[in-house]
């Protein structure tokens, strides 16, 4: 499976979420296949696309949130998956594509190309739902079945090795930081507008 | 254990008056009370750490949630969230609160601390990271308020450091 075709086949169920990716191919990818105001991409700060996650998906249990991560990120940040089992937000679906590599940095092998297993790992951290998948269809599946779920997942997405030819866009860091924001901000108010009208 | 609870509770206190929703924390000693606070508190999201650098995007997770968030963290705690603070908070300008117990200074006897109080504030220096020490339980409203008005006006990570002289009670 490649890491594009897996985004682009999630991509409409990406734009109704709130999605936070880690830096490098997975962030010029889903750019690639469009740039939506409620996608924001965690350039630098490896392993901490999963706890930003955390953060949002508790303060607005009324959205679905999204992480893109990757195996390079993840393993930086283990801890943070028994942080992620320890508050277990139902609307939170943790997606790490493992290729097994440091593509960005010259394709050298990380611990998940000598045996070691995120969803294991996952599992054992206390995430209430982890699975392994290697074929287009079965990662469309579990990404269906986690959001059908409502409940904390963890799919980790055997990927090839490969990526886009660069990795640095047209959208500015601070350009795509202030857009998120202010989304997030409006989303609230609309939700604020729907209790008022209901109250 | 002689770790002032009347001091946390004027912190704990002025968190809350502030507006913050949201702290994330990893006990330490100077800390106990005031995460016993967090625990007891049930308008207050209370989130334990493996290790203090996840606080950093916890942190600005909740800012763009818009909740207002508190990182409670020793000194060495300070020195682990390193990356993150630079990689994400600073990189990405968004406003963070730390409050630091400045373990390791004058009074400290505890031979393991020693190293991380030497460092503590040069590093935040070398950081640009605008921080106080709060030391008078008569500051720690205000400075609380302060800090966290420079940290939304520039967008940026600022320090308050607990220090013995307010959080210990020989």
């Amino acid at each position: 499976m490649r890491r594009l075709e897996a985004i682009q086949a999630v991509y409409p169920k990406l734009e109704r979420s709130i999605v936070v990716t880690i830096m490098g191919a997975v962030a010029a990818e889903l750019q690639s296949l469009g740039h939506r105001p409620n996608f924001f991409y965690l350039q630098h700060a490896m392993g901490l696309a999963s706890s930003l996650g955390l953060g949002l998906a508790l303060c607005r249990p009324e959205l679905q949130v999204v992480v893109l991560d990757g195996d390079g990120s993840i393993l930086m940040n283990l801890g943070g998956l028994t942080t992620l089992a320890r508050y277990r937000p139902k609307n939170l679906l943790h997606v790490v594509f493992d290729n097994e590599s440091l593509l960005s940095v010259g394709g050298f092998p990380t611990a998940t190309a000598t045996g070691s297993d995120l969803a294991g790992i996952a599992a054992a951290a206390g995430v209430p739902r982890s699975t392994t998948v290697r074929a287009l269809a079965e990662f469309t599946d579990a990404f269906d079945a986690a959001l059908a779920a409502h409940d904390l997942t963890t799919i980790v997405a055997k990927v090839e090795a490969t990526g886009p030819a660069g990795f640095v866009t047209d959208l500015g860091l601070l350009e795509n930081r202030f857009q998120f924001q202010r989304h997030l901000r409006e989303l609230n108010s609309e939700t604020s507008d729907v209790r008022h009208q209901r109250g | 254990m002689p770790v002032s609870v009347a001091s946390s509770r004027l912190i704990y206190d002025a968190l809350k008056s502030a507006g913050v929703g949201l702290v994330s924390a990893l006990p330490e000693t100077w800390l106990v009370h005031l995460i016993r606070m967090a625990e007891d508190d049930p308008e207050m999201v209370l989130v334990r750490l493996a290790k203090e650098e996840e606080g950093v995007g916890i942190s600005t997770g909740a800012y763009f949630a818009g909740v207002k968030s508190a990182m409670l963290m020793q000194n060495h705690g300070f020195l682990a969230a390193i990356n993150g603070i630079v990689s994400c908070a600073q990189l990405y300008r968004i406003p963070l609160l730390m409050l630091i117990s400045q373990r390791g200074a004058f009074g400290e006897r505890d031979p393991w601390q020693t190293e991380g109080g030497a460092v503590t504030e040069h590093l935040l220096d070398a950081l640009r990271v605008p921080h106080e020490r709060l030391q008078a339980p008569g500051h720690v409203a205000h400075k609380i308020s302060q800090a966290q008005t420079l940290a939304y006006s520039a967008n940026r990570p600022v320090a308050l450091l607990l220090c013995r002289d307010l959080m210990w009670e020989e």
